[in-house]
């Protein structure tokens, strides 16, 4: 803990507001999300990050432009997180021609070679080789890329993942196995389908394994910081393990949740653990920023926001004849 | 178009022939690596790339662990992000396993991202039964993949389409997975042109020409076909055999022309019978040359049981020349 608060002490303030805007962005995003949905605007399924911004913001905050990840079917958050532009998502969510993949992927295929995105992915565990393998492409041709697999606790269930953690250590690839471990298998709770300690598995692999608190946006930066660094040296893959929260449901649609989890544990979490007022709060108190200014984010946000979605409400859906353009490149 | 019957050209076998092409495609692109299970030192199971890891070193020619969906879902992010990567699963019946990582993944990504990524890259299978190997590792799995838009499906049969249609496979944007039939890799000989040359993919081949019936063959199945065309002609029959070559990009257009010309049809295929290859052939060939046919289109497939390992029974699971014989004569009244 010592070291971590060390690491967290050497951002510079400019980043560390940064983190903060970042999160923010995230977080009025998937609200914005949330009505559009709710208001029959948006097709398909919708899973909101809300309440884990602070990992995707750290880790991707720790990487450069032309880095890797790959995302899952909750990813907005990764995709926003990397670079992503609000109003080509929004776009992209609505099924609109000008969307990030011209409305053939949606929500969970979010996709940007221009921000080293390499796809979010609607099957579970399903993107661990791709990830792996950028980073096979990244040693191979010396660039010093690094690429980062975005997964859900539930991934942990998938056998993929296991070999390409085998992969990744044997072959020493500069890949960052980053687990948002939100406690819940879609309607299961994780400890009743994880056997045994995660953070064991991949240590059995002899890869370097961190376990840490999703909601402290200086704690994810720092360790990503230190992981990407050490994998771009050359020094191989990690396992980072983040404890986090989804306040939302599986999906929108997910509006009963009692039977799975309490509604005491989802109030703690909002209210005591919420990586964006955290945040916020040490801003403050360590004098990085006023409240005032912290406003002055949200609100220039709150418009940017808006707009994207005006965008996208007013984007054109794709012209029926597209339907059979990019099967074959 | 079987150019390369010139009588001054060397003859390989069908692996030597896969060999050539993998060899001439990794001098001429630094980018295409390829790994699967046993094939640096070992040339495969079926020591079809010895030697290669003597040329290109273990960097490029990749022992990798026994983890077929691990290092095919690895070669899908390292296609995306660069390189063009042959994944060598080695037998065909292990496509199952990789199945999410081919069908879900790659074939998908292209389409799924608007078109902006690629994903270059050759996934390596064997088909073919009569080894003797039983019920997992003899099956002819082609029209998997074939059913998954977004994947292209090379089925060669001879060693010159086999080095043509392999180098043209590296070269293709798209994922293609490529069927080679084992006991041709040593069986099966015949010209290869030493030089540089594609086949491009979805081009047919008519193997030998005739005016009575065509027979649709494909993989092994050119070879039982062309035997029973010789048989054919004993009796007054003349056959034409086609090979479509890919199962897709299927070149339509060079079957029905062919069944226009001769009205009758068989389409013969290796892989199972039932909702397979010959099916999704032979209804395109009726739809579109209805009125020129004589009867309807018969199919002559694998048998509807898992490959047996006897070989009394493993042997009646597969069409002969012999079975082609019979139903094209009853077909051709003679």
């Amino acid at each position: 803990m010592t070291a971590a608060k060390k690491a967290v002490s050497d951002i510079p303030n400019d980043k560390l507001v940064r983190l903060y805007h970042q999160m923010v962005a995230i977080r009025l995003f998937e609200e914005r999300v949330n009505d559009l949905y709710t208001r029959a605007l948006m097709p398909g399924l919708a899973h909101l990050y809300i309440g884990e911004e602070a990992i995707a913001v750290g880790v991707c905050e720790a990487l450069k432009n032309n880095d890797y990840i790959t995302s899952t079917h909750r990813g907005h958050g990764h995709c926003l997180a990397k670079g992503a532009s609000p109003d080509l998502m929004f776009a992209e969510l609505l099924g609109k021609e000008a969307g990030y993949c011209k409305g053939k992927g949606g929500s969970m295929h979010i996709a940007d070679p221009a921000t080293g995105n390499l796809g979010a992915n609607a099957i579970v565990g399903g993107s661990a080789g791709i990830a792996t393998g950028a980073a096979f492409a990244s040693k191979y041709l010396k660039t010093g890329q690094v690429a980062v697999c975005f997964f859900g606790e539930g991934a942990l269930g998938q056998g993929l993942l296991y070999e390409e953690l085998n992969l990744a250590q044997l072959w020493q690839l500069p890949v960052i196995f980053v687990c948002e471990n939100n406690g819940y298998n879609e309607y299961t709770h994780f400890s009743e389908s994880t056997a045994g300690d995660v953070a064991k598995r991949p240590e059995a692999f002899g890869m370097a394994v961190e376990t840490a608190d999703g909601q402290n946006v200086r704690e994810t930066y720092a360790i990503a910081k230190k992981y990407v660094e050490r994998a771009r040296s050359g020094g191989g893959p990690a396992f980072l393990q983040f404890k986090t929260y989804r306040y939302h449901g599986h999906h929108v649609g997910d509006i009963a949740r009692a039977y799975y989890r309490p509604k005491a544990e989802e109030q703690e979490w909002v209210t005591e653990r919420d990586p964006v007022t955290l945040h916020g709060t040490w801003l403050m108190e360590n004098g990085v920023a006023t409240r005032a200014e912290l406003d002055a984010i949200q609100e220039k946000l709150v418009v940017e926001m808006d707009a994207a979605v005006d965008f996208a409400v007013n984007a054109s859906y794709p012209d029926p004849s597209k339907v059979t353009e990019d099967v074959y490149a | 178009m079987s150019t390369a019957a010139a009588l001054d050209v060397r003859e390989l076998t069908f692996g030597d022939a896969i060999k050539e092409a993998i060899a001439e495609e990794m001098r001429r692109d630094p980018t295409v690596v390829l790994m699967g299970e046993d094939v640096a030192e070992a040339g495969t199971t079926f020591k079809v790339l010895t030697g290669l890891v003597d040329e290109f070193g273990k960097d490029r020619i990749i022992d990798t662990p026994i983890s077929e969906a691990g290092f095919t879902g690895l070669g899908v992010g390292a296609a995306m992000a660069g390189l063009r990567p042959i994944v060598d699963i080695m037998f065909g019946d292990f496509l199952m396993i990789i199945m999410d990582q081919v069908a879900n993944q790659a074939a998908k990504i292209h389409y799924m991202s608007g078109g902006k990524w690629k994903v270059p890259m050759v996934i390596r299978a064997t088909m073919g039964a009569t080894r003797r190997s039983a019920a997992q590792h003899s099956q002819s799995l082609h029209a998997w993949p074939s059913h998954i838009p977004g994947l292209k499906v090379v089925v060669p049969s001879t060693p010159y389409d086999a080095k043509g249609l392999f180098k043209a496979a590296v070269r293709e944007d798209n994922p293609v997975v490529i069927f080679e039939h084992k006991i041709s890799y040593r069986k099966v000989k015949g010209p290869v042109p030493e030089e540089d040359y594609i086949i491009p993919l979805g081009v047919a081949d008519v193997k030998r020409k005739g005016s009575d019936i065509t027979l649709v063959a494909l993989s092994s199945m050119v070879q039982t076909a062309l035997a029973a065309a010789t048989m054919l002609e004993e009796v007054g029959i003349s056959a034409e055999v086609v090979d479509p070559r890919t199962t897709w990009p299927l070149d339509v257009k060079t079957l029905v022309e062919s069944v226009k010309k001769t009205s009758r049809c068989i389409v013969i295929d290796e892989g199972y019978f039932h909702y397979g290859v010959t099916g999704e052939i032979a209804s395109l060939i009726q739809e579109q040359a209805f009125f020129d046919l004589d009867g309807p289109v018969r199919r002559m497939g694998a048998m509807h049981v898992p490959i047996p390992f006897s070989p009394s029974l493993e042997d009646s699971t597969v069409p002969s020349e012999r079975q082609v014989f019979d139903l094209a004569r009853e077909m051709c009244n003679k």
